[in-house]
């Protein structure tokens, strides 16, 4: 019987369409928790995770909200002695667990990047009131008012536009879409 | 006149057009042409590399395949498109059968990624292109005393791309400097403004985004410059709910550096897109009106 991969096997070898992430490397010296600005607001710090990861605890990564905290700013990156892309491995982290379709309860990442990417593939532009609507459905009541009011001062000010942009070659753009993901035909 | 291939990114046509229409401004007094990209698709953001990273290439590829066809270098004025199409245009040259694999998609729109053009971001075409001397010698109103924090934020610099200082950078600091200001030292300055966590997760970005004010206002500045429209509307737009979330009262103008270099090329504020802004520039505005 073949080997599965393990767990870590598996994100180490989902970072870049290029090449694989050397996290098997990690000597756990802190310096990209350091450096991360949201590390205080992660359940587990980036050092952790790494662990975490060659640990194999799937479940555990699966639930918990690291990766969708990461804000990409790619200090831990630029800073790892090992050479370990971390942020990199985050977004790794955040496909794996839409792939598996499993992540911690309440986040609202994963509702926002999927209709993010809905926009795009029908205008090939996005849309900022598609997406606060989406935000909108997902926050408490306090956040949605505090949205609604940036969004109204922004609107006054003539920052968000009434009609969604549009490119041109629609159709072509969603037949090269349609090339890389089979998705039916185009509507 | 040095032309580019110029992909405004969806922010600037609506949300960001201040620095849209100062970037434009700027560069016509500069020699530059910017010739905005034709048809030019959304770079993806970070969303798109959360859910797919071969769609998220395609998309990245598309808008580098028109420019290679145009002949022309591009450059983003926003620090995350810029960082999407300069990251896939390494990675599918790195990967041949990557570039193939997308490159047949595109033939769906007559397109094909070659990789021959450069990506670049529109400050690093501002001070290596044209060069501080040449924007120097263009000022009219040196904007003297005005105490200004350099934004760097992130993805203009990060990840590193060559040999470039991603520790302690300098060039945005001599920017401003060639425009008669003052640049503040600002600790913060490559810090993160929470980026699309603003949307996603509210407070913790809301956190990120007054330690940056308030390391800013600690330095003494009187406005951020930033290079990015994500910052400039994080840093700007929810100075209010920062305030109304943690008790404070911060305020301060944050402006596109482009902003910043009109005003000191003599461009009337309202060309420059100023007057769209939540919170006042006019404090600045009096600085360029010697
Ligand atoms: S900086 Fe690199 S080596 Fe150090 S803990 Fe983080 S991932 Fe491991
Ligand atoms: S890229 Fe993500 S994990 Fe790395 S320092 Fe930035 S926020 Fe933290």
């Amino acid at each position: 019987m073949p080997l599965r991969p393990s767990f870590s096997e598996e994100i180490a070898g989902l970072l870049h369409a290029t090449h694989a992430n050397p996290i098997k490397t990690c000597i756990q010296c802190g310096t990209c928790s350091g450096s991360c600005p949201v590390a205080k607001f992660m359940d587990y710090s980036p050092r952790k995770i790494i662990a975490m990861i060659n640990a194999d605890l799937k479940d555990r990564i699966l639930n918990c909200n690291t990766y969708w905290y990461c804000a990409s700013c790619y200090y831990c990156t630029v800073r790892c002695p090992r050479g370990i892309d971390i942020a990199e491995l985050m977004y790794a982290l955040k496909r794996y667990s839409i792939w598996k379709n499993q992540y911690k309860e309440g986040l609202v990442g994963p509702v926002f990047s999927e209709t993010f990417v809905k926009t795009i593939i029908k205008s090939g532009r996005s849309y900022e009131p598609v997406l606060a609507t989406s935000y909108l459905f997902t926050f408490g009541l306090q956040e949605m008012l505090m949205e609604a009011q940036t969004a109204t001062n922004l609107m006054l000010k003539g920052r968000i536009p009434v009609l969604p942009p549009r490119i041109k070659r629609l159709e072509n753009f969603k037949k090269v879409i349609q090339k890389i993901i089979p998705l039916g035909k185009p509507e | 006149m040095k032309k580019y291939a110029y992909f405004p990114g969806c922010s600037l046509e609506k949300m960001a057009n201040s620095y849209h229409v100062s970037a434009l401004e700027t560069s016509k007094i500069l020699g530059v042409e910017l010739k905005e990209l034709d048809d030019w698709n959304c770079c993806g953001a970070t969303a798109y590399f959360h859910v797919d990273e071969l769609l998220a290439h395609t998309l990245c590829a598309r808008n580098l395949a028109i420019a290679e066809k145009e002949k022309l270098d591009l450059v983003a004025p926003c620090s995350g498109c810029y960082k999407n199409m300069y990251f896939a245009s390494d990675h599918l040259k790195k990967d041949p059968d990557l570039a193939e694999h997308i490159n047949n998609a595109l033939q769906e729109d007559n397109l094909h990624f070659t990789g021959n053009i450069k990506v670049q971001h529109l400050i690093d075409v501002f001070v290596n292109d044209v060069g501080l001397n040449e924007i120097k010698s263009k000022v009219t109103q040196p904007l003297q005393n005005l105490r200004i924090a350099p934004y760097y934020g992130c993805q203009i610099l990060r990840p590193k791309k060559d040999s470039e200082d991603v520790e302690q950078p300098r060039f945005f600091e001599d920017l401003i400097a060639s425009i008669g200001a003052t640049p503040v030292d600002f600790p913060l300055k490559l810090r993160c403004c929470g980026g699309a966590l603003i949307i996603t997760s509210r407070t913790t970005a809301l956190s990120m985004v007054r330690n940056l004010l308030q390391n800013a206002i600690n330095s003494g500045a009187d406005v951020i410059a930033t290079a990015c429209p994500l910052c400039q509307v994080n840093l700007e737009c929810y100075q209010k709910q920062v305030n109304q979330e943690f008790g404070t009262n911060l305020s301060i103008p944050i402006m596109y550096f482009t902003q910043l270099i009109g005003l000191a090329f003599g461009i009337p504020a309202k060309k420059l897109g100023v007057g769209t802004e939540l919170v006042s520039a006019q404090p600045v505005l009096t600085y360029a009106e010697k």
